[in-house]
């Protein structure tokens, strides 16, 4: 008994082992999001970007956990702080951040700007401007996909500022409907980083277990920790497999928190506190996630450091290659309306 | 061949014609399975293609129409039954922020196919919030396409070209038009959008009219002809593509014109043809452009008050006579 229970610990050890060494790379990721978005900062203070900006700082574990997992034929939606889904699931650093200085290069050819990145080849079916205005897209998009007898699944991120819209609760109630029948592959996950804005979830929602408001669509739920990659990872290896083998809804409450302002008009914050943010930031996604390969003897100082290197010239080179690209030229500005 | 059938008939055949052809095409809408339709378009569909392809929806607007663009980003082709085109303003932001403009903001990477169809325009007695004609809100948005079918042979014509395009098509019926009986041809008689059908010659006065107000306008031709005014009479067919060639071809002609709408008169389609006619035809008008128009007022519940707010045959027989000074 003793010996074969050894031998669960040691199998059970490398399987971690191997499970941590396959975060890596999503180590990796995290630390270009990061600084993809620090700089893309930075540009907007030079003027060099326009409009709207909303960065994902501090929340990156929720959509890196959950595309970690995503088969490459499978499809996503997100509202508009959307940079980070993109980088991973390895759209070029460079035609994002072109996308935001408005640059023929860009992701949507200099057409949508931060709010609106696609890449429909790589399965990302893009970020929306209007909160919650994407769900029910997302939702006919998992019908469409089962309907074509396919075991391909949606992921809809969405913030805790949708869900009190009538865009969450209707196609969140035909999803409950259609997963009776197997027709709606989808799993929702909410980033709740408890600011809709400047409003604190405990203002804008009457009950804020989030999670339990998919119940009442009959669909299930869990609550999970945002800021801890290999939670989210672990949870969404298996209920992304649930989804894929039943053609029914789930929906998960990523506890999360946004280390930067919502936007770029929101420069004084008098929503919260510098305490509450720092304290957050002691629960750094990618602060996390290191410190676990750290332990695991997956990475050493001299790793961190190229790793970290490697990022910043990565988006360094990102940032050049928006500069350098062209505006779109004239003519772009009617293509695309119609069908050519 | 063409055989006589009615508008509805028209419609059911055309959407079960481009079921049978094209498993793609998938209809959503409230009562449209079970119920058979609210006004019988889909009767007997449930049965024939099953719950998958024919699926009756909440009653959520947002939520359905929003899944439908959806389905329609993937590859399918779904037609959405609006029960009338008054609920559709509770899928606007879908609508007019999400279809339309999907494969601009994607910079061509995603199409949305999608047909939205369902009656339009004054009922009977039904008030304000049931009896509206909402062709301009949507005309007005890039990126739509705007379908007002006047007779059968229209319904089965646009709606082939709607089922077969790829972008969204706003498909406004009529509801007093569905007992309407006309001649549809056989075989691929898709109409193709922007191509406007003059029904009538005439050389004194050109009526330009689309969806129900094509039969005023040609009741009201009748009237004229007995006067001694010929009057052309156009239906649009499309107002996004609006075949602006056919009008101003015809203006040039007639060197009047009158243009009739059922909805409000302020910002409405007569006020974009008329501006179109005094762009590109001011110098060969002999007299200004009329428009006959639905009153500026929501639409009252007393028969006699709705009447007074809806345009009327001989509305525009006076008003062609405005043009040619003959008051």
């Amino acid at each position: 008994m003793a010996t074969k229970r050894g031998e669960a610990e040691v199998q059970s050890g490398a399987l971690a082992d191997a499970d941590l060494a396959e975060a890596l790379p999503w180590y990796r990721l995290m630390l270009i999001a990061r600084r993809f978005e620090d700089e893309a900062e930075r540009a907007f203070r030079r003027g060099k970007i326009g409009g709207y900006l909303h960065l994902y700082s501090g929340q990156e574990a929720v959509a890196a956990g959950f595309l970690a997992v995503l088969r490459p034929d499978d499809i996503f939606f997100t509202a508009y702080r959307d940079h980070a889904h993109a980088i991973f699931r390895g759209t070029p650093a460079g035609a994002v951040m072109a996308e935001l200085f408005g640059r023929q290069t860009g992701v949507v050819k200099g057409k949508g700007g931060s709010m609106h990145i696609f890449d429909v080849g790589r399965g990302f079916y893009g970020g929306y401007g209007i909160v919650g205005g994407h769900i029910p897209l997302a939702t006919g998009a998992a019908y469409a996909l089962r309907y074509q007898g396919t075991d391909r699944i949606c992921l809809c991120f969405l913030g805790d500022g949708a869900m009190n819209s009538g865009s969450f609760h209707e196609p969140v109630n035909m999803a409950g409907l259609w997963g009776r029948e197997g027709m709606c592959p989808i799993v929702y996950i909410v980033e709740n980083n408890r600011y809709a804005m400047g409003t604190a979830v405990e203002r804008s929602t009457a009950v804020t277990d989030l999670a339990s408001k998919f119940g009442i669509h009959g669909i299930p739920h869990e609550r999970l920790d945002g800021q801890d990659f290999l939670e989210v990872r672990r949870a969404a290896r298996r209920i992304t497999a649930q989804v894929r083998e039943t053609g029914r809804p789930y929906a998960v409450e990523a506890i999360t928190y946004r280390f930067v302002a919502h936007g770029a008009a929101d420069l004084f914050q008098p929503y919260r506190t510098k305490e509450e943010v720092e304290a957050w930031k002691a629960r750094d996604p990618i602060l996390l996630l290191e410190r676990a390969l750290r332990a695991a003897g997956l990475l050493d100082d001299g790793q961190v450091e190229a790793l970290r290197r490697e990022a910043q010239e990565v988006v360094a080179a990102a940032v050049r290659y928006a500069e350098e690209s062209p505006e779109p030229p004239p003519e772009e500005l009617t293509r695309d309306v119609y069908a050519p | 061949m063409a055989a006589v059938t009615t508008y509805r008939e028209a419609l059911r055949a055309t959407l079960m014609e481009e079921m049978d052809r094209n498993p793609a095409v998938v209809l959503l809408g409230e009562d449209i399975g079970v119920y058979q339709g609210t006004f019988r378009i889909t009767a007997d569909f449930l049965s024939r293609y099953g719950p998958r392809r024919v699926i009756d929806t909440p009653i959520s607007e947002l939520g359905f129409i929003g899944a439908a663009i959806g389905m329609a980003m993937l590859g399918l082709r779904p037609v959405v039954e609006v029960m009338t085109w008054n609920f559709s303003l509770l899928a606007a932001d879908q609508i007019l922020n999400n279809a339309a403009k999907l494969r601009y903001f994607s910079g061509g990477q995603v199409e949305v196919p999608l047909v939205i169809r369902g009656p339009n325009g004054a009922g009977v007695q039904l008030s304000a919030q049931h009896s509206q004609s909402l062709e301009a809100v949507y005309a007005h948005f890039p990126g739509l396409q705007v379908a007002l079918p006047a007779t059968p042979a229209d319904v089965r014509g646009l709606l082939l070209t709607a089922l077969r395009g790829q972008d969204p098509v706003i498909f406004l019926e009529n509801a007093a038009l569905y007992g309407v009986k006309g001649e549809v041809p056989d075989g691929d008689a898709a109409i193709p959008f922007g191509r406007a059908e003059v029904m009538r010659g005439g050389r004194d006065v050109t009526l330009i009219a689309y969806s129900r107000m094509v039969h005023l306008a040609l009741a009201a031709a009748e009237h004229l002809a007995r006067e001694g005014v010929e009057a052309e009479v156009i239906n649009l067919r499309t107002l996004r593509p609006l075949d602006g060639e056919t009008v101003i071809h015809s203006v040039r002609r007639t060197h009047r014109a009158v243009v009739v709408q059922e909805q409000w008169k302020p910002f409405g389609a007569a006020a974009e043809i008329a501006a179109l006619i005094s762009e590109e035809a001011f110098d060969l008008l002999d007299a200004p452009v009329e428009r006959v128009t639905g009153a500026d007022v929501p639409m009252p519940y007393a028969r006699n008050l709705e009447l007074l707010a809806l345009p009327h045959e001989r509305d525009i027989v006076a008003a062609a006579r405005r043009t040619l000074y003959r008051q």
